[in-house]
């Protein structure tokens, strides 16, 4: 550290290129440096948790309780073994990627209409707000009456959740499109369509992206509580019936791929950010 | 051939909480082609609103505005609107945000990249920022954008809506002669609105003054400073003291009249 600094002040006299070159490398450097303690801290707190759980458990609580993470890892093996562990993590999948989807596009279609209309947006507004702050879930029940224990109730509750987050999103972003970019379209002989396709719909697409990346977890929430409240396939199925069977390490090994699949989700989520709005983050 | 612009007996009323509220007085004022006229007065006063009703955004409560012989009824497409904030469309690159008129008007495609080329050279705009997006401009790149946005389409109009007044000082007056430079190959019609007199001064043919609310017109003064005008230095000489001193005069009296106070 010292030393670094040393050399590039002599260096400043003689060469200034080459100190300018020594401060961006010693910039780098320093900057590598706290991103690899923010990794080594991230481990550390993993470890300790991981380590106190272990310790805690078959000690002071009992493994029927808590289980242990050796157990939890070694089931998670067995299952990544097993064909119909594979099944369960299709199903979720597909409820949440078939809830993610229908409700997306009701929420976006419903959300720009109402967003370009003020008066479907007046006329709309107290069913929306009445209809959102009923908690969804409550709908499970009622939903399987109507379209049984399959695949279909959980895609439909999802959706739902789904819809009402992208929906305020794309409502949000449509509505609140500057006034003025709208008048010099028009001004340039733009119609309608022009504004919907150029303006409206490109502006309210950043409000749109925030709507889609806080509902995918909330797709896999819908799917898995579908699961738990009546199922015979999928993750949330597998926490359901590892409890009934008091099987601790079942739960927590399935709640774990919960977990993973919440990560993955993000993950390619905010790469897909990344790219089409390169010219937000500039 | 570019074309004048005439509002005959022009109101505009506005409903505000269900009260009637009276922005534009009755208001005459003839422009001739090629003009560049500049628009004066306390907030409120109806500036925009003239504006606005000269861009068919705005319907007149009563009378009329004409371009060149034709009443104005729908949007005025053959004018380009220039606003304070550039406009500019986020999303999109630099070139493709001067490209926009050229796509909403159809013009073949083959032929869009060399006129958008063409314009940002005009407004002296380094072809390297070509692709770069609005957030990576300064203010001044991005209102040569918004200038060549305004240029592409050949309109008879430049309706300019205080198009220079978030810009720094130094940076208005470069804008400025860039502006008058790009006026004096295009031939077109000017109105522009503002609050700085010493820039309509500089810029304009003619500095209408308007009145506090409801917006009539106090004077017209005809601006006989010669063109070429060096904008850098133009503000120090005599007769523009003297201009500016009786438009002065006649603004003073409504200044503590205006909605913003």
């Amino acid at each position: 550290m010292n030393e670094n600094f040393t050399s590039s002040s002599e260096s400043t006299n003689s060469n200034p290129q080459k100190a300018q070159d020594e401060a961006l490398h010693l910039a780098a450097t320093q900057e590598k440096r706290s991103h690899r303690r923010v990794i080594f801290g991230r481990l550390l707190v993993l470890v300790v948790f991981l380590g106190l759980w272990q310790g805690v458990s078959g000690r002071f609580i009992r493994v029927f309780w808590l289980s242990q993470p050796t157990l939890v890892v070694e089931r998670l093996i067995k299952w990544f073994g097993s064909a119909n562990f594979w099944i369960d993590v299709r199903t979720t999948l597909l409820e949440t990627l078939l809830g993610f989807i229908f409700g997306a596009s009701a929420g976006f279609a419903v959300g720009l209409s109402l967003g370009r209309s003020k008066l479907l947006a007046d006329i709309f507004r107290p069913f929306i707000v009445a209809f959102n702050a009923l908690p969804k879930i409550a709908l499970a029940p009622l939903f399987i009456l109507w379209f049984g224990i399959g695949l279909q109730m959980k895609v439909i509750l999802a959706s739902v959740i789904v819809f009402f987050l992208v929906f305020y999103n794309t409502y949000t972003g449509a509505s609140n499109v500057e006034k003025e970019i709208i008048e010099i379209v028009r001004t340039m002989g733009g119609t309608r369509r022009h504004i919907l396709l150029k303006v409206v719909i490109p502006s309210a697409l950043l409000w749109v992206f925030t709507g889609l990346r806080i509902s995918v977890p909330y797709a896999l929430i819908g799917a898995v509580i579908g699961e738990i409240f009546a199922s015979n396939a999928g993750i949330g199925y597998l926490v359901q019936a590892s409890a009934s069977q008091f099987d601790t390490t079942g739960v927590f090994a399935g709640l774990a791929v919960l977990a993973i699949l919440a990560s993955l989700f993000n993950i390619v989520l905010e790469r897909a950010e990344r790219i089409s709005s390169r010219w937000r983050s500039l | 051939m570019s074309i004048g612009l005439h509002f005959q007996d022009v109101t505009r009323v506005f409903t505000k909480r269900g009260r009637a509220v009276e922005a534009v007085g009755p208001v005459n004022l003839e422009i001739r082609p090629s003009e560049f006229v500049a628009i004066v007065g306390p907030s409120g006063c109806g500036k925009s609103t003239l504006l606005n009703m000269a861009a068919g955004l705005l319907k007149p409560t009563s009378g009329t505005v004409q371009a060149g012989d034709k009443q104005i009824t729908g949007v005025n497409v053959r004018a380009a609107y220039m606003t304070q904030h550039d406009s500019l469309l986020p999303w999109r690159t630099v070139e493709k945000n001067v490209m926009l008129p050229l796509e909403i008007r159809n013009t073949e495609k083959s032929s869009r990249q060399k006129i958008v080329d063409d314009a940002l050279k005009m407004v002296n705009l380094d072809s390297a920022f070509a692709r770069s997006y609005p957030s990576e401009l300064s203010g001044g790149m991005r209102k040569r954008v918004a200038m060549a946005r305004l240029l592409i389409a050949q309109p008879d109009f430049f309706f300019m809506d205080e198009p220079f007044s978030a810009l720094d000082p130094q940076i208005r007056l470069i804008m400025h002669k860039e502006f008058l430079d790009l006026w004096a190959t295009t031939n077109t019609t000017v109105i522009l609105v503002t609050h700085d007199l010493q820039e309509a001064i500089s810029l304009a043919d003619r500095v209408v003054v308007m009145s506090g609310r409801p917006g009539r017109i106090l004077d017209i003064a005809e601006i006989d400073l010669p063109r070429p005008r060096d904008m850098m230095n133009i503000q120090f000489t005599e007769r523009f003291r003297e201009i500016y001193t009786n438009l002065w005069d006649l603004m003073r009296i409504d200044l503590y009249r205006g909605e913003n106070l």
